[in-house]
């Protein structure tokens, strides 16, 4: 027998051995490699800056946290984040549901790869061109300004609205996307049985359809949140003068990393909990 | 399910709408492109192929855009390896440890890209430094690997899922050993899902900005950080304009060859 | 076919020594090595002695339109000719603030910056930036004797750089929409309700000293000297003029790019600004004006400074020899709209009157700009019966400040 015949059985005949060997390059890059810098960076936390120099002072101290509970801008930015994020996951929700309804189950079977792929192109524009191009919509004079003065508005120019409008429009696709999977793959007959049974259309989708693409929405929440909680791009365009989370961070990085560190742990905390609760309703299993 | 003809038209009318907000912005960046004005001003005097021309010429982006494809084949061929590995291993071994694993793979998309990019800087800077190499293109494919790999996973596995183990059995019975039920059975039934993750991997890695930031080199310069210096200045700005209108245009149809390769997957989403 | 693979107890064991392996690694050492920031304390560096062999490359951190090579403006390049006669391949970074310079400097890749006055005393007292030896800076002979070893640029009598140029901040707004023309620092403070939305500031914690400099003319109970020298309640004062203006606000910047497509757009239409910054919104096309209000203004007295681990010294030191230059100081001070820190630079400028117009010999000017210096716990106007809020606070105040 070959040695390759002999190895092939070997692994056969071990299944532990089979399952280390594909678990050891990826868990070394995952565990080693990410989780590791992500602790790392978590222990910085406890750790202070000479306030002249900037330099780090590795010595355990929670003045960090004590200062991130205490002083109020910091709660009011989070707290703001948070509202951003969930306020785009429910415009995202709103707006995606007729686009994907439409798409997956009122066009023709043949219009749908197109309208996918059409749903799909914007993901491949820059997203820092599609953030200037909102800039450029919402600047004083622009488009926005341009099609509303008929109306006797304004457009709501930089600032937090801007920001969510902004954040909504970029990962639209993300929340669409899933929805319309889900709604495609809805097997026909739980609605023929649905009417069966005497609901109309607007029953049938409370109780049948909702309960069903529940996970997909999970599931596209996940993006919609986790991408804006963290954004401070997007903030720094079209924000004005908002602070998000984001950009406390960054405004920390270059001479306060500890600090920068304790203010991270706070969206790395708000997401882990907010995947875990989607975890529950199933939603990663249908990423 | 049968709707009523005045809920067909709505909803006709808010998919057209929805997908009229979608396009507006990209049609500006377009009309943009050919505006003559540099100051991009609205409405538009007339229109010109000029900066189409100048950004043909133009070598900062064609150097940005060759990093940007080196990266993303680099990050994808990672990503793809480490990604079937663990969908294998999730999808076809029950084990202590199995959800946890699917949750960390989750985790480098979902966490902040800022806090993701400052943790691998430091980490980086720490254990690369001693050994005297700095940051550069191979510091940005390792971190695009890390978050590509979720992709993958999650593509390969509901296929995995999808295809029982029924057939590498059969393979068995007939005498092919591991390696050979792999490449002859396994590997074609999984091909056409590690090509939808591996295109949309290089998406993913083509348009990060945040991570790339943090752990690209001082002359490593992808397309997105040449757009970020660029974007803004008033000579760059409409050349800036010219190539996005241009990676909107050539990318409709990897993202249409996507779709068809994984139309058939339980999961045919971004991820 | 699912395969299910328990784990043996030695397996559970090593997982779980793994895990503490890991988690000890990451605690790493917990000893200090901390500085006292008390007084101005630089490690004891020594400045190299001669200029070796160019190493072919230099690495620079600069302010915008301090390093410019041709590609923002093709007739505006000093660095092409730096290259030809010397074979040092200039790469450089463009910072927003003194914040970014100093945390560039940091990761020691970089060998020369541009450092103003909040960032050079910063640089030197963290070790950060070498002294100069400025005999091997043949213009260094040159330069305006009021920038040579200042308070700024130099510890007790040793050199730690090689002056630039100097320069106010200004007042620029666009003269069709505000009108009638302003003529104080109130356009952006008391006044600013008139224009609100629209207002912007310099994005960077060494803003809180132009409220200062604002209340010094404004409310002289506070008895405010030095804008960079404030005690508690001088700065409690400063701030809450700042959180009022908050409100006004429709941006910060601190991308100079910024500041001219926000102008150009209409979105800013009074605020801070650089006169590079000034002239180039005014090249786009913008009826602006930019001017020092009668409260003076806030300023800044740039130094090229080596980096302690530079890799290419003797191209950084050419450099520094380089853009102290007559010529090529001319071309930097006007391109950017400073005053030159070369006496002889003054005879190439392309307009004669830039000198006279940017004060450049004119000491007595320079004593009512405050120039951009570090904040310190003992007051650098020489109180010693109060303590002064230093720049860690003046960084977190920032923070509030914008909300």
């Amino acid at each position: 027998m070959s040695l390759l015949n002999r190895t092939a059985g070997a692994l056969y005949r071990r299944p532990r051995l089979r399952l280390s060997l594909l678990l050891t390059a990826p868990l070394l890059w995952l565990a080693v490699l990410y989780l590791g810098s992500l602790s790392v960076l978590f222990v910085s936390a406890f750790w202070t800056t000479d306030s002249f120099t900037s330099e780090v002072v590795k010595v355990w101290s929670t003045d960090n946290f004590h200062e991130l509970f205490t002083v109020p801008v910091y709660r009011q930015v989070i707290l703001r984040s948070i509202g951003v994020a969930l306020a785009v996951t429910v415009l995202c929700a709103v707006i995606a549901f007729p686009l994907a309804f439409y798409t997956a189950r009122v066009t023709k079977p043949r219009w749908r790869p197109l309208l996918v792929v059409a749903i799909l192109t914007p993901l491949w524009a820059s997203y820092l061109v599609k953030v200037y191009a909102w800039r450029l919509i919402l600047s004083q004079g622009g488009l926005a300004d341009w099609m509303l003065k008929p109306f006797g508005l304004s457009g709501p120019g930089f600032g937090l609205p801007a920001a969510v409008l902004t954040l909504t429009y970029l990962w639209l696709p993300y929340m669409v996307l899933p929805i319309h999977t889900a709604l495609e793959q809805l097997p026909a007959n739980l609605l023929d049985a649905s009417a069966d049974l005497g609901a109309r259309a607007g029953r049938t989708f409370r109780s049948v359809v909702l309960p069903m693409v529940l996970p997909s929405v999970a599931a596209g929440s996940i993006f919609t949140f986790s991408l804006s909680l963290g954004d401070y791009i997007t903030v720094q365009i079209v924000g004005g003068k908002t602070q998000l989370i984001g950009n406390l961070v960054y405004s920390n990085i270059e001479l306060n990393l500890p600090m920068a560190a304790a203010l991270g742990t706070v969206p790395v905390v708000v997401i882990v909990v907010y995947l875990l609760a989607m975890r529950r309703t199933g939603a990663l299993s249908s990423l | 399910m049968q709707l009523s003809r005045s809920a067909r038209i709505a909803l006709r009318v808010a998919a057209g709408f929805g997908f009229a907000v979608i396009y507006v912005p990209l049609l500006l960046v377009l009309v943009n492109s050919l505006n003559p004005d540099r100051s991009a001003s609205w409405p538009p005097s007339s229109l010109t192929l000029h900066w189409w021309s100048v950004a043909w010429q133009n070598s900062g982006a064609r150097a940005a855009l060759w990093v940007s494809v080196k990266a993303g084949l680099g990050a994808t061929a990672i990503a793809l390896v480490l990604g079937t590995l663990i969908a294998f291993a999730v999808a076809r071994y029950r084990f202590f440890g199995r959800g946890a694993i699917s949750f960390v793979v989750v985790l480098p998309i979902a966490l902040p890209g800022i806090v993701t990019g400052i943790a691998l800087n430091s980490a980086f800077s720490t254990v690369l430094e001693p050994l005297g190499v700095g940051l550069g293109l191979f510091t940005v494919i390792v971190g695009h690997a890390t978050f590509c790999i979720v992709v993958v996973f999650n593509n390969v596995v509901a296929r995995l899922r999808r295809t029982s183990g029924s057939y590498e059995e059969a393979a068995m019975d007939l005498g092919a050993d591991t390696f050979r039920a792999f490449v002859d059975v396994t590997f074609p039934l999984v091909r056409s899902a590690l090509l939808a993750g591996g295109l949309l991997a290089f998406a993913l890695s083509f348009d990060e900005i945040v991570v790339t930031t943090f752990t690209a080199g001082p002359g490593i310069e992808t397309l997105p950080i040449w757009i970020f210096n660029n974007m803004t200045r008033p000579q760059q700005a409409p050349v800036v304009n010219v190539v996005a209108a241009v990676l909107v245009l050539l990318s409709v149809l990897p993202i249409y060859v996507a779709q068809r390769l994984s139309a058939d997957t339980a999961t045919a989403s971004r991820v | 076919m699912e395969n299910v693979v328990r784990l043996t107890p030695t397996l559970k064991a090593v997982a779980a020594v793994a895990t503490l392996v890991l988690a000890a690694t990451a605690c790493g050492s917990s000893g200090s090595s901390g500085s006292s920031s008390g007084g101005l304390n630089p490690p004891d560096l020594k400045a190299q002695s001669k200029l070796g062999k160019s190493e072919g490359e230099v690495n620079l951190i600069a302010w915008a339109g301090y390093v410019e090579d041709g590609s923002n403006d093709p007739k505006v390049n000093w660095v092409s000719d730096f290259e030809k006669q010397t074979g040092c391949q200039v790469n450089s970074k463009v910072a927003a603030s003194s914040d970014e310079m100093v945390k560039l400097m940091k990761t020691g890749e970089y060998d020369a910056v541009s450092a103003s006055g909040d960032a050079s005393l910063r640089l030197i007292a963290s070790g950060d930036a070498a002294p100069v030896n400025t005999n091997l800076v043949p213009n260094y002979k040159d330069i305006f004797p009021d920038l040579k070893l200042q308070a700024w640029n130099s510890v007790k009598g040793k050199a730690y750089g090689i002056p630039h140029g100097r320069g106010a901040n200004l007042l620029m707004y666009n003269t069709q929409k505000v009108t009638p023309a302003p003529t104080s620092w109130a356009a952006v403070f008391d006044d600013a309700s008139k224009y609100k939305g629209h207002v912007t500031a310099y994005d960077s914690p060494i803003y809180i000293a132009d409220a200062a400099l604002y209340l010094k003319a404004t409310k002289p109970e506070l008895k405010i000297k030095d804008p960079y020298a404030l005690d508690q309640t001088q700065f409690d004062a400063a701030v809450a003029l700042l959180k009022k203006q908050n409100a006004d606000i429709g941006e910060y910047w601190s991308d100079y790019l910024k500041e001219i497509s926000a102008f150009k757009s209409g979105d800013s239409v009074v605020g801070t600004t650089w006169q590079v910054i000034a002239n180039l919104t005014a090249d786009e096309g913008t009826k602006i004006k930019a001017f020092v209000p009668k409260e003076g203004s806030t300023g800044w007295s740039d130094t090229w400074m080596i980096s302690a681990k530079a890799k290419h010294p003797n191209c950084a030191y050419q450099w520094l020899n380089w853009i102290v230059s007559p010529k090529v100081n001319a071309q930097v001070a006007e391109y950017f709209g400073e005053a030159p820190a070369n006496a002889k630079a003054c005879e190439e400028t392309s307009d004669k009157n830039f000198c006279t117009t940017y004060h450049a010999a004119d000491t007595a000017y320079w004593k009512n700009i405050a120039f951009w210096n570090t904040p310190i716990e003992q007051c650098l106007d020489g109180r010693t019966d109060v303590k002064c809020v230093p720049y860690a606070k003046w960084v977190q105040a920032w923070t509030e400040i914008k909300g």
